[in-house]
């Protein structure tokens, strides 16, 4: 860390070598690959609340800190960015610092797009001017004290934030360079899945080894065979992304509003690239989990439920069925280390990612009506170390905290 | 007063298959569709959850998915001298409610009509002369199945039927109906596995000299995605498909194989909860102008359109007419008018079988699993002499053992108590029934009108029924009741019970859902509503789907032929009326 802050004042001095790149609305080849690059760094996601026009800011954004408000990056100059200059543009994006030299907070990855080319965050700049300005105020900063100070952020990018650019590895092929390039740059993926550390920050030591977030645990996506997608071949890894189903598993919760935002409108060969940077990350030592034996009685609680109210869609051999009714058996997601998101979909249901190759959606209904906390504790417990699996068991405890949540769930709307 | 909405291409009034159907085609025609429904929004795993969809008090028996009569009913008679009263409790048949309609809860039976049924009138007077027909006012449907069988197998890929062939271009296949018309493909997923009731009917039927196959089923035999990209979960066979919502996306409905595709369109929008209340006509008559409705806060809404297609359940299309001024109505005094003519259902009847040596587990089932025999159905034999036409389906589909309505006992049991349990006990693995689903051909007292007396929450008149079955009819199933008989003795039981099919007619004991007629097609304005592409002969920007349509009702379920009719009049729409909006067909 202390030397990654010892070369950012060399990649400031490379920066400023750069010839400046103009936006220029006129070009658009520049505006077309900025829609494609806003795209795949996924803007709208974070810059739309709910039921507000695309870019325009206002989402709430959760951190473990307090709540910040998504700002608008649309070329409003009151409320939005279109007072900004290009270069003030870039030193957001890339540096995390406003017009006004005020830190910003790295809600916005920006440790990740400084990875990025500025030719290519131009270019989403010159995407986002095309599009209508819309006043829209918006307070970013709902953080409480200490946090709501934003010269905390200085001792924050002191520890977290690695200037060091992206070089490509001529040992490596160049797609293998494209795929890093797109998950360490724009896709931002370590933004989820990486563990953090107390403050926040990636811990790069456990790069891509799954993190919880927002009440979600988004996988292990390290070449692991077990928890990651070491297993997986290329072409599901592409598939995955681009349908959001596949044989094996659907991607729901957060993943799902990805797949269908994100990477389903990327080109097959920058999904081919990202699939094989993943398949190319080293798996690291998978957690010590101690898995129950067959004969522990939360193994046999949980085998009687999951035959009772899984097994028709999962089957009793916990295979699923191909491209509806994810498999469990051997299935990455269900031996995370951690099993968050597991307790929520059984709590509050899943619905997989609709996209236009896969257009159905299929959803898994809430149980949380139907079962207690030792139930969905013993069930889990069972689907973890079923057919094969192996994962640590879980606690009921768990299950009472996730439960004690008021989301929206797919029950409510069913069970009159 | 209504307050009026912004103009849309089509407006679409109901969202079941359809509803759903005709969307979907004149969306991806790029046409600005909005459906109005009036019941919930309904998804698969918000509405039929699994760990509550198999609820047989909630669906079954208080009939959860269903219309309420409080909502909408319609008043019943037997014939023209009565006073008709109000269903205050639907029995008989079960009027669907909400997004998917009747698509939710059937059971999946799913038949094409025979090439006869088409033409009908025309076929028995080539083979038996005019006066076999009698009084039945039996009519063609001024389409045939040659020119609906590329939408038969349109709608049974899209809805992923398991079946078996028995005509693939002509040629007669080894395991299907041998009296089917000819098919240009195979079913899309193979026949469902057979329990032990229908394997043992199979085998009985074949030894008396008759031709069972699968029955087609809606079930799914095996994962499948249709060609829409959407994707079937194969059939676990619990047994809870006909009154309640399928949990495991096994049973076709256009929940499963339609919706999540047309939900996706930004030029299609879904409107629940929201009645319509009528048809909006310009002033002369002559075309509509969209519709009004209601939504739940009692608001009215006018939406404009320029196209209007009735996807209702068939009853409630005619009503929609009927109160909408589209077409002369019926009056049987004079056998003048229309709307509300040919009214038709289904005739039923069933022999149930008591054995001391066999164990059915009823519970492993499905609604359409099963084997039927067509050898008596429709003019697949000789009625010469026989005093009746039509015919009736012979069927064993073991729907369900669930357990409080699947309670069979030998008559003579008591209705409760300890006597009524030992007999549970002994019959509930041990008996099963076989079925004859009749032909019901159509005579001029049965028919739909407006009630004169009795009205609806919003004051329309409610819709009056007379019906009554026909004496042809109560021949034509005692008839078929006999030869299912035959089968039964074949299985050797200790007991046989034969239910035939009585008159009157009474709207108290289940029987069937298939209302059917009332706004038939044909191809004479004086007999018909409806030309042969479904269009109103006097509002030519009116289209009606749905069994409304069916001039007389054949001894099949109705919904495999709804679909066919579906995509046949959205073909039309697309590819004559949208470059010449006008009547398809010149009166």
């Amino acid at each position: 860390m202390r030397r990654a802050a010892a070369t950012a004042s060399l990649a400031a001095a490379l920066f400023a070598a750069l010839p400046a790149q103009a936006v220029d609305r006129q070009n658009f080849e520049q505006v077309e690959r900025g829609r494609y690059l806003a795209t795949m760094s996924d803007c709208v996601a974070c810059h739309t609340a709910p039921g507000g026009k695309p870019f325009a800011g206002g989402l709430n954004i959760a951190t473990p800190f307090g709540n910040l408000l998504s700002p608008n990056i649309t070329p409003d100059a009151a409320t939005g960015i279109g007072a900004f200059s290009d270069d003030e543009f870039v030193n957001a994006v890339q540096n995390g610092i406003g017009p006004q030299g005020q830190r910003l907070y790295p809600a916005l990855p920006y440790p990740y797009y400084h990875k990025m080319n500025r030719a290519d965050v131009l270019a989403i700049r010159a995407y986002l001017n095309t599009l209508d300005p819309v006043s829209n105020a918006v307070e970013p900063n709902q953080l409480p004290f200490p946090f709501n100070i934003r010269m905390s952020l200085l001792f924050w990018n002191w520890l977290n934030f690695d200037k060091t650019p992206l070089v490509d590895d001529p040992s490596r092929s160049p797609q293998w360079n494209r795929g890093r390039y797109i998950v360490e740059g724009p896709a931002h993926c370590g933004a989820c899945h990486t563990p953090k550390t107390f403050l926040g920050g990636d811990d790069n030591s456990r790069a891509l080894k799954g993190a919880v977030l927002q009440g979600w645990f988004a996988p292990d996506i390290t070449a692991d065979v077990r928890k990651g997608v070491g297993a997986w071949s290329e072409d599901e890894l592409v598939a995955y992304l681009k349908t959001g189903v596949i044989a094996r598993t659907s991607a729901s919760g957060p993943m799902a509003e990805v797949v269908v935002n994100s990477t389903s409108k990327l080109t097959d060969a920058d999904l081919r690239a990202v699939a094989i940077y993943l398949k190319g990350q080293k798996a690291g030592t998978s957690g010590s989990s101690r898995p129950p034996v067959a004969t522990d009685p939360r193994m046999i609680a949980g085998k009687a439920i999951y035959k009772d109210s899984c097994a028709a869609c999962h089957r009793e051999n916990g295979e699923g069925i191909d491209n509806l009714f994810p498999r469990l058996k051997g299935s990455s997601l269900v031996q995370q280390d951690d099993p968050t998101t597991l307790i929520r979909m059984v709590l509050e249901g899943s619905r997989a990612a609709a996209t236009k190759a896969r257009p159905t959606g299929a959803a898994m209904p809430s149980f949380a009506w139907r079962f207690s906390d030792d139930q969905v504790a013993a069930l889990l417990t069972y689907v973890r170390n079923g057919w094969g699996n192996s994962a640590s068991s879980v606690g009921a405890d768990a299950v009472k905290e996730l439960r004690g949540s008021d989301r929206p769930n797919l029950a409510k709307t069913g069970q009159q | 007063m209504a307050r009026k909405l912004p103009s849309r291409d089509v407006v679409i009034i109901g969202l079941g298959w359809t509803g759903a159907i005709l969307a979907e085609e004149l969306t991806d025609a790029g046409l600005d569709v909005v459906a109005i429904e009036r019941g919930p929004w309904r998804d698969t795993a918000e509405s039929f959850n699994v760990g509550y969809a198999p609820d047989e008090l909630r669906y079954a028996v208080r009939l959860d998915l269903f219309l309420r009569p409080a909502q909408d009913t319609l008043t019943f008679r037997n014939n023209l001298s009565q006073t008709a009263l109000p269903i205050r409790q639907f029995g008989s048949f079960l009027p669907g409610d909400g997004v998917g309609g009747a698509g939710v809860h059937w059971n999946g039976q799913n038949w094409r009509y025979h090439p006869t049924d088409f033409r009908l009138r025309s076929h028995l007077t080539e083979r038996y002369g005019a006066s076999a027909i009698g009084d039945l006012t039996i009519q063609d449907w001024g389409v045939t199945y040659d020119e609906l069988e590329p939408f038969f197998d349109r709608f049974e890929k899209i809805a992923g039927i398991s079946g078996k062939a028995g005509n693939l271009k002509g040629a007669i296949q080894q395991g299907g109906n041998p009296f089917e018309g000819p098919r240009s493909d195979e079913y899309p997923l193979p026949p469902m596995q057979m329990t032990y009731a229908p394997t043992l009917f199979a085998e009985a039927a074949r030894s008396v000299g008759y031709h069972p196959f699968p029955t087609p089923s809606a079930n799914a035999s095996a994962a499948y995605t249709n060609p829409l990209g959407l994707t079937m979960g194969p059939c676990t066979y619990c047994g809870f498909c006909e009154r309640f919502g399928c949990a495991n996306y096994s049973k076709a409905s256009p929940q499963v194989n339609v919706l999540p595709v047309l939900m996706r369109r930004p030029n299609f929008e879904a409107r629940t909860e929201c009645e319509v209340l009528k048809i909006n006509l310009d002033a002369a008559g002559k075309r509509a102008t969209g519709v009004t409705y209601v939504d739940t806060s009692g608001e009215e809404w006018e939406q404009p359109g320029d196209l209007v297609i009735c996807c209702a359940f068939s009853l409630f299309n005619v009503r929609m007419l009927l109160l909408s001024g589209i077409g002369k109505p019926y009056d049987p005094a004079t056998n003048e008018g229309v709307v509300g003519r040919n009214y038709s259902y289904q005739t039923n009847s069933s022999v149930q079988m008591f054995f001391d040596d066999k164990t059915f587990n009823p519970f492993i089932a499905a609604g359409a699993l099963g084997q039927s025999a067509d050898d008596f159905n429709g003019d697949n034999f000789d009625h010469a002499g026989l005093g009746f036409v039509g015919g009736a389906g012979m069927n064993c589909v073991p729907t369900n053992g669930r357990p409080i309505q699947t309670r069979p006992v030998p008559p003579g049991t008591p209705n409760w108590g300890s006597a009524w349990k030992k007999a549970t006990k002994e019959s509930y693995n041990s008996a099963f029934s076989i079925t004859s689903q009749g032909s019901s051909y159509t005579m001029r007292g049965n028919y739909i009108d407006l009630d004169p007396t009795y009205k609806d929450r919003f004051g329309r008149p409610l819709m009056r029924l007379t019906f009554d079955f026909p004496d042809n009819d109560i021949r034509m199933s005692s008839f078929a009741n006999d030869k299912l008989a035959t089968i039964a003795k074949a299985m050797n039981p200790r007991q046989i019970v034969a239910n035939k099919t009585r008159s009157p007619y009474t709207v108290v004991p289940y029987q069937s859902t298939h209302n059917v007629g009332g706004a038939v097609m044909g191809a004479d304005p004086k007999t018909s509503v409806l030309n042969k592409y479904l269009q109103s002969w006097d509002v030519p920007n009116v289209f009606v789907m749905g069994a409304s349509a069916y001039p007389q009702n054949a001894g099949y379920n109705p919904t495999g032929t709804v679909g066919a009719l579906a995509y046949w009049a959205a073909h039309a729409i697309r590819t004559q009326y949208l470059k010449n909006p006008g009547p398809l067909v010149q009166a």
